[in-house]
């Protein structure tokens, strides 16, 4: 071969689908409920104060049983059937999650496995409650770009494995469960430009309480000398979130739906993450969202879920016709980093 | 710039607005909480919003201090 063979030799352009949309979206809801009443066994609180703050009346919590993976492939099963495809049709398993809480392997693999995906690429991505948006914007990218003709998308956590249930700021809030959905190739448009980033300085208003090196190797650093080591949770400053969630999130999602071209009167469903529902109204007003377009409000009854909540309310939404298939819904996820992920979709 | 007096006006509206309390209620030596039964999240949406209306920065640490609507009236008196 000549030097001047070398220069033009190009590699092969990877070419995918013009157009991505969801195919399919499941859920998994853990059976144990846990109402407030339970929770005020924890702390010195009142069911009005905790409905008044958040409007959440109950939460479910994983058994033993039902580990991130278990929930994970329950969810993502019932994902991949309403797409109406076969598991071995997945070229990718994209799990985002924070409560997976052995690091080594991804529990992507495991779950990519068990729901029949072959050889799939699978991995693991930490981007608390945008997690499913940030997969989302994956996975479109990887239909369109042609490394994966089908991708399955699950948001899975187990906060309660993270819930300090004697911190009354945050007890009464997080809850346990799984949503999937299945991305893949589309004639026309179907999820639009997602308007994701992050926020570094503001890194510490939501976090976890100590690293587990910390908390595990040296107790005392945590702790004070002579207690007993403290498992980690999730903190935040209530505030801050709010005031970040209601006032940066809201332009957020106005420029997803600029980005797409699409007014709020146009929407059939906004799927905002189930973080609280004070967040949830004073976004509504923000974005000055018609009355019209029917909002998400799966938080009363399943709690913060993070990453899984968007894919859980969109499927609570589908079940009880809330909104249905083909309406546009905007959905917006925003949460520990800070990080944020929005983007206007067609509900599957 | 807005005079004590207008932005009186403007932050019984605003507090009106998001915490449906009525605007003449709204006096300068009330307590947000105690008195007019501002709960924390309602606040930061009343400071949101008089942040958006009299151009001025109310930063988190500071919200704290702002106990009755004369102090939040004075802050944006100072700092607007």
């Amino acid at each position: 071969m000549t030097a001047q063979a070398h220069q033009t030799a190009q590699i092969k352009p990877s070419t995918g689908a013009q157009f991505s949309r969801i195919h399919g979206v499941g859920g998994y809801r853990p059976v144990r409920v846990i109402p407030n009443s339970e929770v005020l066994n924890w702390i010195e609180s009142s069911d009005e104060w905790i409905r008044t703050r958040s409007g959440i009346t109950e939460r479910r919590w994983a058994g033993p049983e039902e580990t991130v993976a278990e929930m994970s492939v329950q969810a993502a099963s019932k994902a991949i059937a309403m797409a109406g495809i076969a598991p071995e049709q997945v070229g990718g398993v994209i799990v985002a999650t924070v409560s997976h809480l052995k690091q080594t392997p991804a529990i992507a693999t495991e779950i990519a496995q068990r729901l029949g995906c072959g050889t799939a690429p699978a991995f693991d991505i930490s981007a608390a409650c945008a997690g499913f948006g940030y997969g989302l914007s994956l996975a479109d990218g990887m239909v369109r770009g042609g490394s994966a003709e089908y991708v399955v998308v699950i948001g899975v956590e187990r906060l309660s494995d993270l819930t300090d249930i004697h911190d009354r700021s945050t007890a009464f809030i997080f809850g346990d469960g799984a949503g999937a959905a299945v991305v893949g190739p589309s004639d026309t448009p179907g999820i639009g430009k997602v308007v994701w980033g992050s926020d570094g300085s503001q890194a510490d208003v939501i976090s976890q309480t100590a690293a587990w090196d910390t908390a595990f190797a040296k107790p005392d650093a945590v702790n004070g000398a002579g207690e007993e080591t403290k498992w980690p949770a999730l903190r935040m400053e209530g505030q801050t979130v709010f005031r970040w969630a209601v006032w940066d999130m809201a332009k957020a999602a106005q420029q997803a739906l600029d980005a797409a071209g699409i007014t709020a009167d146009q929407l059939g469903a906004f799927i905002p993450h189930q973080a609280n529902m004070r967040i949830i109204d004073a976004m509504i007003k923000a974005l000055k969202l018609p009355e019209s377009v029917p909002v998400a409000r799966d938080i009363a009854e399943t709690g913060n879920t993070s990453a899984a909540s968007i894919p859980l309310a969109m499927e609570r939404m589908l079940q009880s016709g809330e909104a249905k298939s083909g309406d546009l819904a905007l959905i917006i996820g925003f949460g520990a980093g800070l990080v944020y992920a929005a983007a206007v979709v067609t509900l599957p | 710039m807005a005079t004590q007096e207008e932005i009186l006006e403007g932050l019984a509206e605003i507090v009106n607005e998001i915490a449906g309390i009525p605007a003449e209620d709204v006096q300068l030596d009330k307590s947000f909480t105690d008195d007019l039964d501002v709960d924390s999240l309602s606040m930061v949406e009343v400071v949101v919003a008089a942040e958006e209306r009299f151009d001025v920065k109310i930063p988190d640490d500071e919200v704290k201090n702002l106990k009755t609507v004369g102090d939040a009236v004075n802050y944006i008196v100072a700092n607007s």
